[in-house]
């Protein structure tokens, strides 16, 4: 005979992750780096946009990227391009990353460079609009973009995403003249789930929105750090 | 695939648990509660966790997964409400943002239920 005994836990089921993530951070700020998750479905304009903010902003501020690209180098190798440590982190198959994946990408990028030299460490999450929401990596901002190619309903069908965005970047806006899809109503469709959200409408193509995306980036970043590069 | 992910993590929640345990007992059954507005599918979690724990501490152990709805609660009209998800999320009355969220969030791993090797009377 044996007994039942029940043990309440109550514990999150990303404890593990979120304890991790937890540990990232304090790293990033001991180190004074400001750490940002960007996010988005698969060919939504990560690399491209990272690519336009290091051309922008590496006079001004030593960046880091962590790529989470999922099977190749490539983007990597794309990045690189603009003479920052890029650490290529190969998810194999998963469709996230998770904590201890940037661990490890950190662990990395310490080994080359001195991370107190560093101000900004952008983060380029598997292509994914579900599980990277929840998986926190240590980040102090969670970057979403948005394609206007993905249509409007898209917010409202990710909701999980677009809740948890501090903030949205929609990308592609070149793209509209060709689309029937209405601006505004992406933005309203945001806003009914995350209304603090700050939203950034971009082209990459056009540099239309960059400069106000650059503009965040850099506020984002401690302001210790930029009182300290000048 | 994420719930593969999400089992990954439940399993090394519990085995954070279960090695603290002094006498490491089998589990029998794990109550999870999973929030409606969570990246966790049920049925998907509910496979993943069969097939990832063959031949573990949780061989058979039986996952019991509690779905919570998504419930918003808006201040102007002082109500709960349930958004659809997928559709609309603003309050129905007052067509607020969804700001505050009652129930939905939920991840959580309640209660695990094991058996003691107990000497015969
Ligand atoms: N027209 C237009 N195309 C763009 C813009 N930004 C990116 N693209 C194109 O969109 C495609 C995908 O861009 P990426 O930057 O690789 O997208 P990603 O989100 O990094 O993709 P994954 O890492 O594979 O998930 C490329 O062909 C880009 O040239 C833009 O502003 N306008
Ligand atoms: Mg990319
Ligand atoms: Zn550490
Ligand atoms: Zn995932
Ligand atoms: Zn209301």
């Amino acid at each position: 005979m044996h007994q039942i005994i029940d043990e309440t836990l109550g514990i999150n089921l990303l404890h593990a992750n979120q304890a991790g993530a937890d540990h990232n951070r304090a790293h990033f700020d001991e180190w004074g780096i400001t750490c940002l998750n960007v996010m988005s479905s698969p060919g939504a304009g990560k690399t491209v946009l990272l690519e336009k903010t290091l051309a922008a902003l590496t006079d001004t501020l030593k960046i880091a990227v962590i790529e989470g690209d999922m099977t190749t180098e490539l983007d990597a190798d794309r990045l690189r391009q603009y003479n920052v440590p890029v650490v290529a982190i190969n998810t194999g198959r998963a469709c996230h990353l998770d904590a201890r994946m940037v661990a490890g990408g950190l662990h990395t990028l310490s080994q080359a460079h001195t991370p107190t030299d560093l101000d900004l460490v952008i983060v380029e999450n598997v292509g994914n609009l579900v599980c990277p929401a929840e998986f926190e990596v240590g980040e102090h901002a969670k970057v979403a973009l948005l394609s206007i190619t993905g249509g409007e309903g898209k917010p409202l069908r990710y909701p999980v995403m677009f809740r948890g965005a501090d903030v949205l970047v929609i990308t592609k806006v070149d793209l509209a003249p060709y689309l029937d899809v209405d601006l505004s109503r992406i933005e309203a469709n945001v806003r009914e789930i995350n209304p603090q959200v700050t939203i950034i409408a971009v082209s990459a193509q056009t540099g239309a929105g960059l400069e106000t995306w650059f503009d965040w980036v850099r506020a984002a970043v401690k302001p210790s750090q930029l009182a300290a590069a000048h | 695939m994420h719930e593969t992910d999400m089992t990954k993590a439940l399993m090394i929640t519990l085995r954070e648990w279960w090695e603290s345990q002094p006498t490491r007992p089998p589990v029998e059954r794990v109550f999870l509660t999973v929030g409606q507005f969570t990246c966790v599918e049920p049925a998907s979690l509910q496979f993943a966790f069969e097939v990832q724990t063959r031949n573990t501490f949780l061989a058979n152990a039986q996952l019991v997964i509690q779905e919570t709805p998504l419930i918003a609660f808006c201040h102007g009209c002082q109500l709960e409400y349930r958004p659809e998800f997928g559709l609309r999320y603003a309050c129905p009355t007052c067509q607020a943002p969804m700001d505050d969220i009652r129930s939905g969030r939920e991840l959580k791993i309640d209660r695990v239920e094991y058996a003691t090797a107990s000497t015969p009377p």
